[in-house]
């Protein structure tokens, strides 16, 4: 039998058009995932940046390294495992139809790549002047490449850095709240589905693109403190949480207030969709996604005096529960029928016999999960990201 | 300057914002084309509709057949341009909906959804054939990234196969699934009315197979067709007009069941 895409991993129950299968799999769940993660980090880093959040001084520079790291990732998903023919990816640049949600991807995220890597290299170029001074061979010739041939130094300069990566974070904050916003309005103005279709799908998006940036910060600073048996500071990792509570605290009103809402109006497809809700997806969606992602770490970093541990437990459960967002958006979305009269099943390819299966599968899911560490640390040779040796906020002390 | 000049001065100043604006939109291209079309009856542009006559249907699924053939849609992949539905309404209430094979073998027995049905249990049943709408206003056209599904002057949506990326937004959108990836070109892949035959003055595949009359093809436009005269002076239907595509394809004999 000739192999359709999207017959490998759905199964059909009761009445689904014939032409129907679960065309956005895990990667289009992994996309909005990475980038959000992308936003929330920079969010993070611009706290320090523009309202001079002095606790959070530790990890801005990370933060924003981080960003971009995560930014490298994040269209691979979409580009190269999701699209069928990944060789015409750029066609998107050559004739964009405007009229797409998805065709300004490109544009939109260029330039929010271009802030980003804008503002690293004000914040670094004095280490890259210094690198390039005192380091010989070929790293000592990225530096180089890296100074652009900028070699002033003085006051002066400095003033102009610092005002300049002010203005980055501020121009960067919009700009990653729009990519963000963008990629929830690529799902709400779906009409075809129930799920997807709501005005609040942009700012749900955002909310919980932010949670899970800056519980992804905690999480890795926490880590990242551990490897280098460096001192973790208490503050820092104090003021991240709070902001991380308060975050959930929106996140959660909007998402609960989208469901309220499907059901109060019950339009002809809340039927079928609360069987999703209520039935296929309840474990997901209200023990995983609510209760473990989003109420036990909002108790977690309320309770007073939070712990670096209970930081880390409240931003990993965070990691888990904006993914299952992710995954019962994505895929909840999709498993009714648009003849609202069935139901599909999703299942993840998990060991790969052939190239689809790995593509489609597990196994490439977690290699781009762990392509943004490998980038950090990479970044980490020419942008070091922990500077900070000890947790002492007044001084004005160089990085 | 006291205030009552101010208030005149205001007052010329908001008329003499407002003045040029509305004039402009005596000379805009689409407020002109409306007066030109109100005076001189312009006809309407050229549209290729679609007719399904339901009560005919009798589920053969020679038109599911002859589509996949002429199109070249492999015969045994579980996807198809144009299918036909089952429905069967059982005197309890139950409603039995299935497309086994989209019905490429057509219907040969008793077992919707795989149940077998005593006749006297049966209320009313019915087939529905589907295809693609032809939407006055596509929505998988609006949302292809890179412009390669587009409308013909005529109103057939088409895929550029040789630009498509691949990505499913437009599989997505269509209301009525009447979308999917072909299994050969890896490409969005639809059903064009058989543009490349309405074009050279032949009927589409599967009008030409069907042996009922239920499919029925021409020009919205122009008032010696039948699908105008059937438009036009009996009720028809279309599938999800809440979804505000509005189709090309009018059905006779539609059912609330179905969507």
């Amino acid at each position: 039998m000739t192999e359709v895409h999207g017959q490998l991993w759905t199964i059909k129950q009761l009445f689904t058009y014939p032409n129907e299968y679960i065309y956005w799999t895990v990667h289009i769940a992994l996309y909005p995932y990475i980038t959000g993660l992308v936003a929330g980090a920079f969010v993070l880093s611009s706290l320090y940046h523009l309202f001079g959040k002095k606790e959070l001084r530790p990890v801005s520079r990370f933060a924003l390294v981080f960003s971009f790291a995560l930014l490298l990732v994040a269209p691979m998903p979409l580009l190269f495992f999701h699209l069928l023919h990944p060789e015409r990816a750029f066609n998107v640049f050559f004739t964009p139809h405007y009229y797409s949600a998805i065709a300004a991807f490109g544009l939109v995220f260029s330039v929010y790549g271009l802030i980003v890597a804008s503002e690293i290299w004000f914040a670094y170029r004095p280490h890259f002047i210094a690198q390039s001074q005192s380091r010989k061979g070929i790293m000592g010739l990225i530096f180089k490449v890296l100074t652009l041939g900028s070699y002033d130094l003085d006051e002066r300069t400095a003033h102009i850095d610092e005002k300049a990566v002010k203005f980055l974070a501020a121009i960067g904050i919009p700009s990653a709240c729009f990519l963000h916003g963008y990629v929830g309005f690529i799902f709400g103005s779906v009409k075809t589905v129930a799920m997807w279709k709501s005005p609040l799908m942009p700012v749900i998006f955002l909310m919980s693109a932010i949670i899970s940036g800056v519980a992804l910060c905690i999480w890795t600073y926490i880590l990242g403190m551990k490897f280098f048996r460096r001192e973790i500071c208490t503050d820092t990792v104090r003021s991240m949480g709070r902001v991380l509570a308060w975050f959930i605290i929106l996140a959660l009103t909007l998402e609960m207030l989208d469901f309220v809402f499907h059901g109060y109006t019950a339009e002809e497809s809340w039927s079928i969709l609360s069987k999703i809700i209520f039935g296929k997806f309840k474990f997901k969606i209200f023990v995983l996604q609510w209760g473990l992602g989003m109420l036990l770490p909002i108790i977690l970093l309320f309770i007073p005096k939070l712990s670096t541990i209970r930081a880390f437990v409240a931003s990993t459960c965070v990691l888990i529960g904006v993914w299952m967002m992710r995954w019962d958006v994505v895929i909840g979305g999709q498993s009714m029928s648009k003849s609202l009269a069935g139901f599909m099943k999703y299942k993840m390819p998990i060991w790969p016999h052939t190239f689809e299966e790995f593509r489609e599968g597990l196994f490439s899911v977690i290699l781009l999960l762990i392509l943004p560490f490998i980038f950090l640390c990479i970044f980490n040779k020419f942008t070091p990201v922990f500077t900070e040796k000890k947790c002492n906020f007044d001084t004005e002390e160089a990085h | 300057m006291n205030r009552r000049d101010l208030l005149k001065a205001g007052l010329v100043a908001v008329a003499g914002m407002v003045i040029p604006l509305n004039a402009l939109e005596v000379f805009d291209d689409e407020a002109k084309a409306a007066v030109k079309a109100a005076i001189e009856m312009v006809p309407k542009k050229r549209r290729w509709a679609f007719v399904v006559d339901t009560r005919k249907c009798v589920g053969c699924g020679m038109c599911v057949k002859a589509c996949k053939m002429e199109n070249e849609v492999p015969f045994d992949a579980d996807v198809s341009r144009t299918w036909v539905e089952r429905y069967v309404v059982l005197k309890d209430g139950d409603v039995l909906i299935d497309s086994p094979k989209e019905a490429r073998y057509g219907y040969t027995k008793n077992d919707p959804m795989g149940r077998e049905i005593k006749e006297d249990e049966i209320a009313k049943g019915f087939f529905v054939p589907k295809l693609c709408n032809q939407c006055e206003k596509p929505s998988c056209v609006q949302v292809c990234p890179v412009g390669a599904t587009y409308k013909t002057e005529d109103g057939v949506v088409l895929v550029d196969r040789t630009w498509c990326i691949g990505c499913g937004y437009c599989i997505m959108n269509c209301p009525y699934q009447a979308r999917f990836f072909h299994p050969v070109y890896n490409t969005a892949e639809k059903c064009t009315f058989c543009y490349h035959r309405i074009t050279k003055g032949m009927k589409p595949a599967c009008v030409q197979a069907c042996a009922f009359g239920v499919r029925k093809i021409g020009m919205l436009n122009d008032p010696n067709s039948e699908v105008f005269q059937i438009v036009m002076n009996e009720r028809v239907m279309v599938l999800k007009p809440e979804t505000g595509n509005e189709p090309n394809v009018f059905y006779i004999g539609l059912d609330k069941i179905v969507r």
